[in-house]
This record gives structure tokens, sequence and C-alpha cells, in this order.
């Protein structure tokens, strides 16, 4: 499969996908309502097993014990033979290949597309047939768990907001740390991004975290644009969340003139992005309760906000 | 007032796949200025613009913006596309002016985002109004 290192997007799901051959075992994906034949029965039995149940192919079961397995290509030659009163014990595939139960899926992946067989049985470690299982099963199964994890993200939240309750401590502070890379466009808001799905799965008030979110990107974008390496640190406890913006850089000659609105000393390149129009510091300090900004001329700039929850 | 409508009054197009068409905005903003966004509009807010860098896509997304129309008929780059998708964003566009596509979508009954308490202050201060 070909990936467009463009499309990040479908680069994950991919990836995600290739996670989850792995991850699912065998027994996930299998059907465990086997229909099994004896091998006493005759082709013409076989044949109108196969025709009730709707299936292409069964294990062939004697005294509790799976002996072999048999398909409708079986059939087809015996039909062709003329010989539909022979018996399944004669026309089966003796010893056929099976897969464990806890296998991971992947070695199903594997041995369908090596060995080319439509259906393998799946037994536990007695040897006992516990199920059956073909490449729809897989598909089926894959699309299942798909499904599942696109719902996960909200039972994530769930549990990231009882994560104060579950720690036992006096008190619990939360501390994340993102790196922002300076004049990289490209990038540029990736740590307020990760911020703010944090802030969400942790239960935040969607109102507060759009808050907090744009003041982090405005200060983020600060460092993109001014700085020449900087970082984001939030701690988050029950009563606020305190995100402190680092860089080294050209620092701030005037904060007082920097806090004006409309004032501005980003290049033109920043402008016709959309930004340095000198609203970034107004705008975090709209959002914040509280906020301090300090500043050294050639060593760089310390902004800390303070959101109350 | 849904996508789908916002589609009709504007004569647009989809760019993003998947998109949700019977999505609400419940009001519209108009702006090249990406502070501006992040200052003035709310959850739920249309955004009208003229720029199509994939930064567009990061402020609607920290200002809860879902669906964004770029006007004059602009077509974003690929890197805004695949970070909206990533996003869940929509992206439409309009071969109309900013003044055009917003005048349309006003007049046909979806309102201003509010201004912001703090933006008002500089007015009342130059106006002498309470």
């Amino acid at each position: 499969m070909t990936v467009s290192s463009r499309a990040p997007a479908q680069k994950r799901e991919i990836t995600r996908l290739q996670e989850l051959v792995y991850e699912l075992r065998v027994q996930d994906a299998m059907t465990t309502k086997v229909i099994t034949v004896t091998p006493q029965m005759t082709m013409a039995e076989f044949r109108e097993v196969l025709r009730a149940n709707r299936i292409s192919g069964t294990p062939v079961v004697e005294g509790g014990r799976m002996v072999g397995i048999i398909s409708i290509e079986d059939l087809i030659k015996a039909l062709a033979a003329g010989e539909l009163g022979a018996t399944v014990g004669e026309k089966m595939t003796p010893n056929p290949v099976t897969l464990y139960e806890d296998e991971p899926l992947v070695h199903a992946v594997g041995k369908f597309s090596k060995l080319g067989y439509g259906r393998f049985p799946v037994i536990n470690r007695q040897g006992d047939l516990v199920g059956i299982i073909v490449q729809g099963d897989i598909v089926r199964a894959l699309l299942r768990r798909l499904e599942i994890e696109y719902h996960e993200e909200e039972v994530r939240r769930y549990r990231a907001s009882h994560i104060f309750e579950d720690i036992l401590a006096d008190q619990v502070t939360l501390r994340f740390r993102y790196n922002v890379v300076a004049r990289d466009f490209v990038r540029a808001g990736d740590a307020s991004s990760r911020l703010k799905t944090t802030l969400s799965r942790l239960g935040i008030d969607p109102r507060t975290v759009r808050r907090v979110a744009i003041a982090a990107y405005e200060a983020e974008m600060n460092i993109v644009i001014y700085a020449d390496s900087g970082e984001l640190i939030v701690e988050v406890d029950p009563t606020r969340v305190h995100l402190l913006a680092i860089d080294r850089g050209p620092g701030i000659p005037d904060i007082e003139k920097a806090m004006e609105p409309g004032f501005s000393t980003a290049p033109d390149w920043v402008r016709e992005m959309g930004f340095g129009a000198g609203m970034g510091l107004p705008n975090i300090k709209n959002c914040a309760d509280e906020m301090r900004l300090e500043s050294t001329v050639g060593v760089g700039t310390r902004l800390e906000v303070v959101i109350y929850l | 007032m849904k996508l789908r409508d916002v589609l009709e009054i504007i004569e647009g197009k989809v760019i993003t796949k998947n998109t949700d068409l019977d999505l609400e905005v419940s009001m519209g903003c108009g702006a090249d200025l990406m502070s501006d966004v992040l200052a003035f509009t709310h959850e739920g807010t249309l955004l009208m613009t003229g720029l199509t860098n994939p930064q567009v896509v990061r402020t609607a997304e920290m200002a809860g913006i879902h669906a964004i129309v770029f006007v004059r008929g602009k077509v974003p780059p690929p890197e805004t596309i695949a970070l909206a998708e990533e996003k869940g964003i929509a992206l439409l566009a309009s071969k109309y002016t900013m003044f055009e596509t917003c005048g349309r979508l006003y007049k046909a009954g979806l309102p201003s985002c509010g201004l912001f308490e703090a933006s008002l202050k500089s007015w009342r201060e130059f106006f002498g109004e309470v």
C-alpha cells in the first residue's frame, strides 16, 4: 500500500489498522458456532449441510476430535467424478492446518496469504476445536474494532476526568510540557492543539478549555514568530490551569507598549499569515484571570497565565 | 443555518472529504486577521476568510470553529486541507468577494458574531458613549 506523505490523517489510520492486527487475537474474529460433519457422512449429505447453512467448508470431527477439513472444492471434485456416494472421510484433507485462539490475528492474515486456504479451524491450547475463521471474519473484526475506537474518545474523556478523584493525595497537580519550534509555521499550533485535546479529556468545561487554548495558541505563535526556541509548561490542579510560556530569544524592550492593542513589531511575512497585528498579548490578557509577563532583552521572555476552573 | 444552506446561498463548493452538510452554524465572522478571529468569535461560528494557510485551520480549532469559507475563489494548499480533514473542520469555497459572501449570508439571516467587550472599550472612550 502506498501512503502519501502529505496525508497525515490517512497515514495514522493505516498504522492503526496495522497495530490492530497485532492487538486483536484470532478468538476476537473467529466464528464460535462451528458446523461440523463426521467422516461417515456421504458427500451428498455434506452438500446438504453446506446448502442449509450457507457455508463453504467445515471441520470433520469424530468422537470429539477434529480429524480433517472438507470444503466445497472437495465436493465439486466428487461431483465431477460422480462420487457423491463416497464418504467425507475419504475426500477430506486430514490433519488440517489450524490456528490457536490466542494467536495474534496477524498470524491468521499470514497463513491465509501463504497457504491460500479459504478457512482455518481454531483450537485452544488443549487441542479442542473452538471456532473457525474465514478471511471475511478478519475484515469484520477490524471494522468492528475501529468503530468501537471511534467512540472511545468519550470513554477516554470519562476516565481522565476522574483522575483527580482516583489519585489519593492532599494535593494533585498534573504537569504537561510541550516544545515549540521557532519559525516553523507548519507545525505552529501543534502544542496548543495537543493541550486542548488533553484538557478536554480531563473533563474541563469547554468554555474554559477554549480560553486556555486561545491563550496557549497566541503564546505559541509568539514563540514561533519571535523567539529562537521555547516551550509551554502547563500545570492543572482541581482549581486552576497555570500556563507558562518560556522562550529564549530577543526579549521585549517595552512590555507596556507591547501590551497595547495594535502595537506590533512583526515582519511582513508574519502579517501575511494573518498574525502580527498586535492583538496577541491583548487576546491572552482577555482570556486570562491572571497574567504576568517578564522579559529580558537579549535573553528571553516568560509569560505566565492563570485561568481558574 | 446548516452548511448545505450556506453552500446554496453562496453558490459554493465543498473542499474537504466527508463533510457533514447538516452541521449547524449559528453566526458568521469575516476576517483575515487570525487574532481577531480568536478574540471575536464564539463556538459554532462560520468563518469567512481570504487566507488559506494551515494556521487558519489551527485558529479555527482553537476557537471551536467547525467550518471555514474561503472567499474570492481561493483554493487552499494541500497541507491546509489535510490538517482540516484530520481535525474534522469543514472547508468550503466561494467565488464571491468577502463582502458579497458575507452579505449573502447576512441577508439570508445568519447573524454576525458578537463584539468582544474589550474592543468596545476603545469605542466608548473615543465616542463618549456608555
